[in-house]
């Protein structure tokens, strides 16, 4: 009895030196987010001069409870920070018609997630729009990501592990926490 | 507590109980909707249906994917998107607890699922129909 209670006093220690850290840890990203949204500046210098791509500054931290819940049903969530507010906005206006499936969803949770999406945005001089003048939709069809996966030959996209250029978590292993940084990545077999 | 505060602890009270999610049902509740709606859908509606229900899940109606094509044939089974691959918890009520408790949730899934399984809403009496087939599923 006396052996349980003193795991259970050392497991409740370790549980607040755990959370505590936690809290260390969240408290940095704060810290980051203050340095003028850190993670959408630097991605837009790398991706936009082509210098240490992939590097420390590829983190999208900006996070909101309904689009993590709505957006992640399907697929991962995939971080607002990758398309411009106007392919956002013609994303969610467009649910019903989700690159082929129904992603409807009612006007509440829409005007929910819209705005959030909106103010984490890539930059809008980043818009890029296809031949029928319509903002780009698939993340991988910007000419950012088309530069940043080069290197990728079509015979890697196609195998089984990996599918789509669209299964981010295929290589990027932490890519659900917004982490895109080089050393997380492990090209799927 | 003195008197004269509990008019405030009262308030506090509502003000928490009002946050709580909403409408928290049961299968057989969100059931018992779908039987409603059904018999004032069709006069003649005769009741809910296992075998049939099972057969509109696992059945085609004119596009690539049934239920199936994601849920798998066996319910009780976890799935998987058949487009993205993210795997999916069981829909059978008795390997999820969690499925058919939430009026909301189920409503956007059928509206969504529906549409991509074929390219209209179902009917209360298909939906009865595989929440019955779903619920039998042991």
């Amino acid at each position: 009895m006396f052996l349980k209670s003193r795991k259970s006093t050392v497991a409740a220690i370790g549980l607040a030196v755990l959370l505590a850290s936690g809290f260390a840890a969240m408290q940095a990203f704060a810290d980051d987010d203050e340095h003028e949204g850190r993670e959408r500046g630097e991605w837009s210098e790398h991706g936009e001069r082509g210098e240490r791509e992939g590097g420390e500054g590829m983190r999208f931290n900006a996070s909101n409870p309904t689009w993590q819940t709505e957006c992640s049903a399907c697929h991962m969530a995939y971080p607002p920070g990758l398309l411009p507010a106007s392919s956002w906005r013609e994303m969610m206006n467009t649910l019903g018609d989700h690159f082929g499936t129904d992603a409807s969803l009612d006007e509440a949770t829409v005007a929910e997630i819209l705005p959030f999406l909106e103010q984490n945005a890539a930059p809008e001089r980043r818009v890029e729009s296809t031949p029928d003048g319509k903002p780009v939709l698939r993340i991988t069809e910007t000419t950012w990501f088309k530069r940043q996966h080069d290197e990728i030959s079509p015979a890697v996209w196609k195998r089984d592990a990996i599918k789509s250029a669209s299964n981010c978590m295929a290589c990027h292993t932490a890519a659900d926490k917004g982490d895109f940084n080089e050393d997380n990545i492990r090209i799927a077999r | 507590m003195s008197y004269y505060k509990q008019p405030l602890a009262v308030l506090i009270f509502a003000s928490l109980v009002s946050v709580l999610p909403a409408h928290a049902e049961t299968p057989q509740e969100i059931l018992g909707g779908f039987e409603q709606q059904a018999k004032a859908e069709s006069p003649d509606f005769q009741g809910f249906d296992v075998a049939r229900g099972e057969l509109f899940f696992n059945n085609t109606h004119g596009n690539d994917w049934s239920c199936a094509s994601c849920h798998t044939r066996n319910p009780a089974d976890p799935g998987k998107h058949a487009k993205t691959d993210k795997p999916i918890e069981p829909m059978a009520p008795s390997a999820n607890a969690e499925r058919f408790t939430d009026p909301k949730k189920v409503a956007k899934w059928f509206k969504r699922n529906c549409g991509d399984v074929l390219d209209r809403e179902c009917t209360s009496l298909e939906k009865g129909d595989v929440l019955t087939y779903l619920l039998s599923i042991k």
